[in-house]
């Protein structure tokens, strides 16, 4: 019977998770919205004609005017806006004209490499800095917290591109362990361990600094929270040391570290710029430096709100997760 | 006079900064750092270096230590100490002109929209969040879309990024200023809203923005040398220290020399700024200061002398036997607990009472060890529990003491209760913790436990949270999770002080009936003698430290000996005697870190003389049993 009435109070408490999450979802449209607003509005800002861009400067004025007329680029703003935003809700980002193929193909696919470098390195700096926090909190003014306060201190200084070159030289040229390039071997590669390899020096790259900011929270969080009665109480009813760090103090830090790594998931998916860079990864970052350089409007437009409303997303996630700990927060 | 005082008092607050600031050695070596980098950019021009855009091919890619070029050369055969000197400094210039872009623009922003609130400040504030919403760097990228690589482009990108950080921390101090009293008296006084804002608000958020300067400028550096890095900045032959970076990442296997030394100067600059950054954080704000949080031990620290455990009056189930606890905070070292004996007897409920401050609350929590270490620190005593010594047993042996046979029921139940884990929860952990079972029974057993102190609905009451419990209810949870294990001594400091006066009597009376019958003893600690005198058998009066008075509740409540105890007995109203005087103690308790010698009440006593001070009043046991630290006992029965 208590059984079935713990099971009855887990489904109370989900459905008014749920709740939560279809209201935040709700909210985030407006912002998405926003979101394509500036992004718009940024591009329409840049100087110079994109008919020139793709065309070339040979082109006769009249090449340049018909094309102008076709992309739609002769109307005023506003429409233009209305009319990208229809295509955009029909799926339809428009035509790269460097890649000469649908933004959203080329959006899509590299963004979903990105995913996985970001991804994978999100995963690393969530459990290393919590731990690291951790460690730093229990072991306060010790050996260990001396030592992981250093490496934070180098982690948040370390420009994370100077970091991935450092690595590419050790690890890949130096020692040959792991490839310093692109997602799969060219020859041969293309399945899961192939993947992985290729992963370790980019995701670590990326982690570096995210890790040291979760570190650096967690353990103040912990140290904040290790003072409070509720952790006396806890100790006065005689909790096993262990389950008071681990339990009772991590549970409740977690709530104030949660949003700081949703914070981080932006910091983590910008600076994949970087280290898709370094690393020659097919990631949206590198396609943007690219599209920014070749001045190919749409193409950035696309990237940059797909990453944008990502963000959002992830923010949201982290928002859920901290109101599935503090059942305060909802009520 | 009040102008040179006023400069006066920011000279000196001004020093105290700097002083604080030079005691942090990490700031310190971060200072030094940065300082001999900016002096080398500074003296670039004059330093004996070649031209940093000179090139000859001849001496392409040298490596470092060779003849004339202790840094070696590029792929163009430019010197690379030079142009990491030059390159520094134009990193240095970019990122700091974009920080302070980003300051002024974004600390306007908060100012405006914290001071003048209202729609201006929803409007400013929802375009901030909106570039919020963008990944950081991405909004840089966009913005370098837009006006097209440069390094003066680049400058703005950053610093545009970088203006919400300003405005939102502003932003926050601002509204909070504006409802200040000497917002309000500038403005009685005539001053417009632009003199307001630079001679009131102003000087208050600048600490705020100085603290956010320093700790974002470090970024912003790194950001600007990333934009140059990935060729969105500095455009050849310029060069700073991203784009050396971004043009040796091509000869990392051949040249490595020729990128690993610009990324070595980042480092340096940006861990440099970190450091110094945290330093001024940490001196303006003492309250971010992580370290200053010392992290309690599980157990109170012990520095007992090496003797065997002090012998005393063993006759009771718990003998406290010149007990003395301490916090030592810096240099100072407050005597909270200082040389306490009591007894306590089974199944008798022994009161302990005194004000905030008296060391009734520390006494009960150095018991077993709780009392929060650093900085507390038990430097005496014995605590005998069945021939062992509280203060001397192991970790182990202790823990399964706490929450088993004795157990503490505190004060306030919304801050003693997690927060995140519901009552039925927190109880079942308490009954695991001492006892072998499924966690399902545990389950049960809560829900009995709640149902025992009288929780209507108890099975559904078990899931909620404390938060949506009322006070009353959440010190019967605490109740119920005291008495979860049958403990054999309770001790209860002051579990109704944070309740409606109604609830605080239902909350006696339960606790009334839930001992009863039982073998156990009962320690409850109080201010309130009118609570004591409802419920215990005996009482020990504590002050400063000291037990002043202890014997049976009757005798005590009848014919106080020590004139403090009289004082307390005074301030309880009489239920049907509205006439009654209710007379306040006046004055007010010592500094636990500088007793007085002789009686620590005497400046506060109307009967003191002469032999109350100086040397140390020993507890004399009276025939009567009753106990009295006075030496004007005699004058205290008399009146």
């Amino acid at each position: 019977m208590p059984g079935a009435s713990r099971v009855i109070h887990m489904s109370q408490r989900s459905h008014s998770i749920w709740r939560y999450t279809g209201e935040r979802l709700i909210a985030a449209v407006p912002v998405i919205f926003g979101l394509t607003v500036i992004v718009f509005f940024i591009m329409a800002l840049i100087p110079g004609d994109p008919a020139t861009a793709i065309l070339g400067s040979y082109a006769t004025p009249d090449n340049v005017a018909s094309l102008n007329a076709q992309l739609g680029l002769d109307k005023p703003l506003w429409q233009q806006y209305l009319t990208w935003l229809t295509n955009l809700m029909q799926g339809d980002f428009g035509r790269s004209y460097s890649l000469n193929r649908p933004v959203i193909d080329e959006v899509l696919e590299r963004f979903s490499a990105t995913l996985v470098l970001a991804g994978t390195a999100l995963i690393i700096c969530a459990i290393m800095g919590l731990l690291a926090g951790i460690l730093s909190a229990v072991y306060q003014y010790g050996v260990t917290d001396k030592g992981l306060t250093l490496m934070v201190l180098i982690g948040i200084s370390t420009p994370a591109f100077w970091l991935g070159l450092l690595l590419i030289l050790f690890f890949g040229v130096e020692l040959r362990w792991l490839p310093v390039s692109g997602m799969y071997e060219i020859y041969g590669g293309g399945d899961l361990p192939d993947l992985l390899r290729h992963l370790v020096l980019p995701a670590a790259t990326l982690a570096l600094v995210a890790t040291g900011v979760i570190a650096r929270l967690t353990r103040g969080s912990m140290l904040e929270v290790l003072r409070q009665d509720y952790i006396r109480t806890a100790r006065a009813k005689g909790v096993p040391e262990r389950n008071v760090v681990l339990k009772h103090a991590f549970k409740a830090a977690l709530v104030s570290v949660i949003p700081v790594i949703g914070i981080q998931a932006g910091f983590v998916i910008g600076g994949a710029v970087y280290v898709e860079t370094v690393f020659q990864w097919p990631g949206i970052g590198r396609m943007l430096v690219t599209a920014i350089a070749t001045r190919d409007i749409l193409l950035v437009q696309g990237g940059v709100l797909v990453v944008a409303a990502s963000y959002v997303l992830f923010n949201l996630l982290a928002d859920v997760l901290q109101n599935l700990i503090d059942p305060r927060i909802s009520s | 006079m009040t102008v040179e005082r006023k400069g006066e008092r920011k000279r000196s607050h001004r020093v105290s900064f700097f002083a604080l600031l030079l005691r942090n050695r990490l700031a310190i070596f971060g200072l030094m750092v940065l300082s001999i980098i900016v002096v080398l950019c500074l003296l670039a021009p004059l330093l004996p270096v070649t031209d940093p855009d000179k090139t000859d091919l001849a001496i392409r890619l040298q490596k470092p230590f060779t003849e004339n070029h202790w840094l070696g050369t590029d792929h163009l055969g430019r010197d690379i100490w030079s142009r990491i000197l030059w390159g520094t400094r134009v990193s240095l210039v970019v990122g700091i002109s974009a920080s302070l872009f980003a300051a002024i623009i974004g600390s306007l922003i908060g100012i405006l929209a914290g001071y003048f609130g209202g729609r201006a400040d929803n409007l400013m504030m929802r375009g901030i969040d909106m570039l919020m919403a963008f990944p950081y760097i991405l909004l840089a990228l966009a913005i370098v879309a837009v006006l097209g690589p440069g390094l003066m482009n680049a400058l703005y990108a950053i610093a545009i990024v970088n203006i919400p950080f300003f405005a939102r921390n502003v932003r926050g101090i601002a509204v909070t200023l504006k409802r200040r009293e000497f917002i309000d008296a500038a403005q009685l006084s005539g001053k417009n809203n632009l003199q307001i804002l630079f001679t009131e608000v102003l000087p208050n958020v600048l600490p705020v923005i100085v603290i956010t300067l320093s700790t974002t400028i470090g970024w912003m550096i790194l950001e600007t040398a990333g934009l140059s890095f990935l060729g969105l900045g500095a455009q050849p032959p310029q060069a700073d220290l991203g784009s050396m970076l971004g043009e040796g990442r091509k000869l990392i296997i051949t040249a490595p020399h020729v990128s690993t030394i610009p990324g070595i100067m980042i480092f340096l600059i940006v861990m440099s700024i970190n450091l110094l950054g945290d330093g001024i954080r940490d001196t303006l704000d003492p309250r971010l200061k992580a370290g200053a949080l010392l992290r309690p031990a599980s157990r109170t620290q012990t520095e007992l002398p090496d003797q065997e455990s002090i012998a005393g009056n063993d006759q009771g189930i718990l003998n406290v036997n010149s007990l003395k606890t301490e916090f030592h905070t810096g240099s100072r070292i407050f005597k909270a607990v200082n040389s306490v004996d009591f007894q306590l007897y089974t199944g008798e409920c022994l009161g302990v009472v005194g004000e905030s401050g008296s060391g009734k609350s520390v006494t009960a929590l150095s018991l077993l060890g709780l009392v929060a270490s650093p900085p507390g620190k038990i430097v005496s005593g014995s605590v005998v529990f069945e021939d062992s010594d509280l203060l001397r047993i192991s970790d182990r042996q202790l823990r399964t003491l706490r929450g088993g046979r004795i157990s503490y029921i505190f004060q306030d139940p919304l801050v003693t209760l997690h927060p995140l884990y519901s009552v039925g929860e927190q109880l079942a952990e308490a009954i695991l913790c001492h006892r072998f079972m499924s966690h399902h029974s545990a389950w049960k057993e809560a829900i009995n436990l709640l149902d025992m102190v009288r929780i209507p609905n108890a099975p559904v009451r078990a899931k909620n949270y404390p938060f949506q419990l009322s006070g009353g209810m959440r010190q019967r949870v605490s109740i119920a999770m005291a008495l979860a294990n049958d403990p054999d001594i309770l001790i209860a400091d002051e579990p109704t002080t944070a309740l409606d006066v109604t609830v605080q009597a239902e909350v006696l009376r339960l606790l009334r009936e839930l001992i009863r019958g039982k073998d156990m003893s009962l320690i409850f600690i109080t201010h309130d003698f009118g609570v004591i005198g409802q419920l215990c058998d005996r009482v020990v009066v504590m002050y400063a430290g000291k037990v002043v008075e202890q014997g049976s509740v009757v005798d005590v409540l009848t014919a106080p000996h020590h004139p403090y105890t009289r004082k307390l007995i005074e301030c309880v109203p009489q239920l049907g005697n509205p006439d009654k005087k209710l007379v306040e103690i006046p004055g007010l308790p010592p500094a636990m870190d500088n007793l007085p010698d002789g009686c620590a009440f005497a400046p506060r006593c109307d009967l003191v003389q002469d032999q109350c001070r100086g040397d140390e009043i020993v507890l004399e046991t009276l025939e009567s049993g009753r106990k009295v630290r006075c030496r004007r006992v005699m004058e205290v029965v008399a009146r």
